[in-house]
């Protein structure tokens, strides 16, 4: 017989064991839908995840999308630890980028050394206002962050739309929706040469040491932890610390904020309708998939961009359509939160006990 | 003038209905404690499939049934995450919210741009001959009076039935209604793929009836303010009924003004439901006593029975 047992303590394989089964059961579901497009899954899979992976560019596009996953989600699983769903990262990112491009258009041919940090601060701190109209919705007036923070990011969209048609359209651009380009001082430098990696995948890597610290050793953290741990019926009408929601939220906000910044001043160089493929929905997927772990998200953000670039790559040469990538994504997660039982619970196999036995422990009220 | 508002009014009703539908099921699934954020997916879902079967069989009997079926289909990964695998609601939602968006593309990627015969609309003989009531109230298909009828029935079922008392008792506090002897893993099921179809036919009247065309994104942001507007009416039928007419009317206008000539940012009137949305939610929401009230106890909590 199987039955499932509440774990008295964790454990410190389950991490691991529930990641590696999330990802093995996306893959099976993977060969079905590969399948069902009348592609061979080997061939599917090899442009997924092999083809990408067998080049410097392969390799360099991978690293170029795990930094802005890998620095959102390192933002958003602080909030999701402590129960505050701030699922509005896309919305701070664009927020960040729209912070970024005005220095970078505002001091076009400037030299300065500042420049370049100038932006990252002004879209860390608009990507945190943005988030804080959210917090302050929510500790003022009661207003799920839920709810909140996604449509703010569908007011974001808007809000870009307009800049780039309008005040923040390049006037020699031939009429096209999009900044001027900036220049060199205004854009992050090359860190592998003959990729599109650039110096804002360091911002990413410390902004997961920070995580780390901070939710690892610090007060604070501890606090936010806590405090998501210990959950209330009333959770999603609203009351929790508001301390933490602020917290929750300015940090995700902010770190989305920056990762805009790294996409304007990085592989686009200029400020755009399409700033990010989805990248704050699926910093989402990201920071569950790493457990809310800092470590753990270092992974799950590598996988996460090679799930993008895999998607190009099997566009390209197997002919599989775009919508097979946000499947994947949407499968990683599904099976994520299937598998992630295990880590409260564990299969226990036991013998049938005798039928005296168990009518006896049933008539035992 | 009396042109708009006829216009107005006959928009809005039918604008409503995808709205309508999907907020319905939310409702109950919400009622049962189950928080399904996956609405914007199942919708996403029962569109596309649902246009698909119109294209291939001609039926829009059989384009409902099929939307149902797939926002169901889709329901049940979130009944099954979060009721066996006691899954969190807010994740499993948006597992299946992106899942959704994902198929609906995969489904009706062949179909992209392509349109269907709009579901016919109803002659009431005199009735729709009358001057501008006619127009404004009695020249619509008939989903746009099923949904009125599915509102009623479900605020029936909801506070006046057994089978409602039920659902609510298990919104309320599972672990009672569970020692009372209700099945209460299959009761939240239940409600969540009531849920699921509901949405799938609202997504539907949305691809075969409302614009009768599929385009990728299609259900554009409408899944979340349905999730908004259980808020809004404070998890009453008659109150969700009226934000859904009122959610209606304001994307209506957004339209009307454009074609007025109006001096205004286009992207500011496509931002403009979702400003509303944010300025009604914290209005709606200020009065914590009102929430906590009238919002299932148990909603968003996963239920395992302790023997």
């Amino acid at each position: 017989m199987v039955r499932l047992e509440p774990r008295t303590e964790k454990s410190v394989a389950a991490p691991f064991v529930v990641t590696a089964l999330a990802i093995a059961l996306t893959l099976v579901a993977g060969s079905v839908l590969f399948l069902i497009y009348g592609k061979s899954p080997i061939a599917g899979f090899k442009a997924f995840f092999i083809e990408p992976l067998q080049s410097s560019y392969g390799i360099g596009e991978v690293l170029l999308k795990m930094g802005p996953l890998l620095l959102i989600a390192q933002g958003l699983a602080i909030g999701f630890r402590a129960r505050i769903w701030n699922i509005g990262a896309e919305g701070q990112l664009i927020l960040g980028a729209i912070a970024a491009s005005m220095l970078a258009i505002q001091f076009d041919g400037s030299a300065s050394p500042y420049l370049l940090p100038g932006m990252v601060l002004a879209a860390a701190a608009a990507g945190m206002a943005w988030a804080g109209i959210a917090a302050w919705l929510r500790t003022q007036f009661n207003a799920n962050e839920i709810l909140v923070t996604f449509m703010l990011s569908s007011v974001a969209l808007q809000l870009l739309y307009y800049l780039v048609t309008g005040p923040l359209k390049d006037p020699m651009g031939f009429n096209f929706p999009q900044s001027i380009t900036f220049s060199p001082a205004a854009t992050f430098p090359i860190l592998i040469e003959n990729t599109r990696v650039n110096a804002s995948l360091i911002l990413a890597f410390i902004a997961t040491l920070l995580a780390f610290v901070f939710m690892q050793r610090s007060l604070p953290g501890y606090k936010l932890i806590v405090g998501g741990l210990a959950p209330h019926a009333a959770r999603y009408a609203g009351f929790s610390d508001k301390k933490a929601v602020w917290i929750a939220l300015l940090i995700g906000g902010g770190a989305a904020g920056v990762a805009g910044a790294g996409e304007v001043a990085g592989p686009l160089g200029m400020l755009q309708r399409n700033i990010s493929p989805g990248y704050g929905y699926a910093a989402i997927i990201v920071a569950f998939l790493g457990g809310l772990h800092p470590i753990g998200i270092v992974f799950s953000s590598a996988l996460m961009a090679l799930i993008y670039v895999g998607g190009d790559f099997a566009r390209l040469s197997v002919g599989l359509p775009g919508a097979v990538t946000t499947i994947f994504q949407g499968l990683l997660l599904t099976f994520y939160l299937a598998c992630a039982f295990l880590l409260n619970y564990r299969i226990r196999t036991t013998r049938p006990a005798p039928a005296a036995v168990s009518s006896s422990a049933e008539a035992t009220p | 003038m009396t042109e708009t508002i006829v216009f107005i009014i006959a928009g809005t009703l039918a604008a409503t209905v995808p709205l309508l539908f999907a907020a319905i099921g939310e409702l109950v699934a919400e009622k049962s404690g189950m928080l399904n954020l996956g609405v914007e997916g199942m919708m996403a879902t029962g569109a596309a499939a649902g246009f698909v079967a119109v294209t291939l069989t001609g039926s829009h009997a059989a384009g409902f049934a099929t939307g149902a079926g797939a926002g169901a289909l889709l329901s049940l990964v979130y009944a099954v995450l979060t009721t066996l695998f006691l899954a969190n609601q807010v994740a499993a939602g948006l597992a299946i919210g992106i899942l959704g968006l994902g198929v609906s593309a995969a489904i009706g990627k062949r179909y992209e741009g392509t349109t269907v015969d709009a579901l016919p609309k109803l002659d009431f003989g005199p009735l729709s001959d009358l001057p501008l009531i006619g127009r404004a109230f009695f020249d619509h298909d008939i989903m746009v009076y099923a949904v009125i009828a599915a509102a009623i029935a479900t605020g029936i079922v909801l506070t006046k039935t057994r089978l409602g008392l039920v659902i609510r008792a298990v919104g309320e506090s599972p672990h009672s209604a569970h020692a009372l002897g209700y099945p209460v893993i299959a009761i939240r099921a239940a409600c969540v793929l009531f849920g699921g179809a509901m949405a799938g036919i609202g997504g539907a009247y949305l691809s075969t009836a409302y614009t009768p065309l599929w385009a990728e994104g299609m259900v554009a942001g409408r899944g979340w303010i349905v999730v908004a507007l259980i808020v809004f009416g404070s998890w009453m039928i008659g109150r969700i009924a009226f934000g859904a007419y009122l959610f209606g009317a304001v994307s209506l206008l957004e339209l009307s003004i454009q074609g007025l000539g109006v001096n205004v940012p286009s992207q500011l009137l496509s931002a403009s439901p979702y400003l509303i949305t944010i300025i009604v939610l914290a209005v709606i929401s200020r009065n914590p006593a009102l929430i906590r009230l009238n919002s299932p106890m148990s909603l968003g909590e996963s239920f395992r029975a302790s023997r």
